[in-house]
């Protein structure tokens, strides 16, 4: 099954200042819609607007031609969120971090160790997620997407932090969940070389 | 459900999860949950010294002080309730979650409920003993606290879900809370004293049980409602 994502004329006022404009896009199934733009220039306020965290001034996004603001919780387990913080808690371990997840969203628990060994987390298994580096919670944070059933990633700046080694990890695990027949929404200041359809939005 | 390989969380299973989740939490950090509960305890046992032994004065204040000391303990511990969720972004993801953010809602704050209201209905019979309260009065007092203390963590976890964004909102949080608390204070107190001195105190208990009632059908739509704000 195909999906679609549509976006209609967005406009963002943030305060005094508009974000963006009459902005439309369409994404589909197999596809890489990238989020270009220096700092501050409304990357992530505009993952949020298509997560309805933000409220738009005005326009409309659409999930499988439905606006979704009608179709919500639905839309919700499409999607897969990585923001720039990680969403853990700190004095959890990673398994009692991931387990939780799959009390809030469909999740493919039999892949779990599979999952860690990629991301090379298995040794950190039952370590709280506070004496992890930046870079090794990022990847718990990958391993969040890799286990969600999501068909939508949502990655706001996925590099951060990650060693060459884990930036070439989030391009490969990027590029086979589209080849799956995923999507994905990336909003990063540096370039994503990767050779899928990609559509290009600059703020 | 399981469908294939993957496993669909039921709805029970994000209530109890997210509870779960949460003391889990306060079983790794206690001090969070310790220190309000120290707090009631030593408001109520400081509060015999200040005033002095005679029998009848703490037979008097005895009611009244251990239920606003407890509201107290209530509002100091409502504070965290969303914060640390606000912090590392977790509550964006409980925000996007499938699972209906009401039910989540209902799951934080019944393990809150848990880890503070409890600990005060198990703690108030000693502290009730410095103020010369008889035996069966003493059960009249902890079903008092069970009652209001389930409201006082619904009707807080709303107040907290509105000020989390804010930087010390705790002055705001117990603004906004104390107003809706108050009738669980009166009738509480109340309710204590007319069990001390003999009356008919039935319909007190009735009324807290009825403005839990009220209150968890309706705080936990508030509190979704408001944390959706607050993340804007």
């Amino acid at each position: 099954m195909t999906n679609k994502l549509t976006a209609h004329d967005l406009t963002l006022i943030r305060g005094d200042r508009c974000l963006f404009e009459s902005l439309s896009f369409a994404l589909e199934s197999g596809g890489l819609l990238l989020f270009e733009g220096q700092n501050g220039s409304g990357k992530t306020s505009l993952l949020k607007t298509l997560v309805g965290i933000l409220e738009l001034e005005s326009g409309e996004i659409r999930w499988n031609d439905v606006p979704v603001r009608q179709i919500r919780q639905a839309f919700f387990e499409s999607i897969a969120w990585m923001a720039h913080r990680v969403g853990f808690k700190a004095d959890l371990t990673l398994v009692e971090n991931l387990h939780f997840e799959s009390s809030l969203r469909s999740t493919s628990m039999h892949r779990f160790d599979a999952v860690l060994e990629r991301l090379h987390l298995s040794r950190l298994k039952r370590l709280p997620l506070r004496s992890l580096s930046a870079g090794q919670q990022r990847r718990v944070a990958l391993a969040r997407m890799l286990l969600s059933d999501a068909e939508l990633w949502l990655m706001d700046e996925p590099f951060t932090n990650l060693d060459r080694e884990g930036r070439e990890l989030v391009l490969e695990i990027t590029a086979e969940h589209l080849g799956d027949g995923g999507m994905c929404v990336i909003a990063a200041h540096q370039d994503v070389p990767l050779d899928v359809p990609t559509t290009r939005i600059a703020l | 459900m399981t469908v294939g390989n993957v496993t669909t969380p039921g709805l029970i299973a994000g209530l109890l999860g997210t509870a779960q989740r949460d003391l889990l939490l306060v079983w790794k950090r206690p001090g969070d949950v310790l220190n309000p509960l120290f707090f009631f305890a030593m408001v109520c046992t400081l509060f015999p010294l200040a005033v002095g032994p005679s029998v009848e004065q703490l037979e008097f204040a005895g009611p009244g002080v251990l239920w606003v000391a407890a509201l107290l303990a209530m509002l100091l511990s409502l504070n965290s309730l969303f914060l640390s969720d606000f912090e590392d972004g977790s509550l964006e993801q409980l925000l996007l979650s499938p699972q209906p953010l009401v039910l989540l809602a209902l799951g934080k704050t019944f393990a809150h409920w848990l880890t503070s209201g409890l600990p005060l209905v198990i703690l108030s019979p000693l502290l009730a003993v410095a103020f010369r309260m008889p035996g069966e009065t003493i059960g009249v007092l902890m079903a008092t606290l069970a009652l209001g203390t389930i409201s006082l963590s619904l009707l807080g976890s709303v107040g907290a879900a509105l000020t989390v964004g804010l930087h010390r909102g705790t002055a705001l949080l117990s603004l906004l809370t104390l107003p809706l608390a108050m009738p669980v204070l009166i009738f509480g107190a109340r309710t204590v004293s007319l069990a001390a001195s003999g009356d008919l105190y039935s319909m007190g208990i009735y009324a807290l049980a009825a403005y839990a009632v009220g209150a968890l059908s309706l705080a936990p739509f508030a509190t979704a409602a408001a944390l959706r704000i607050s993340n804007e």
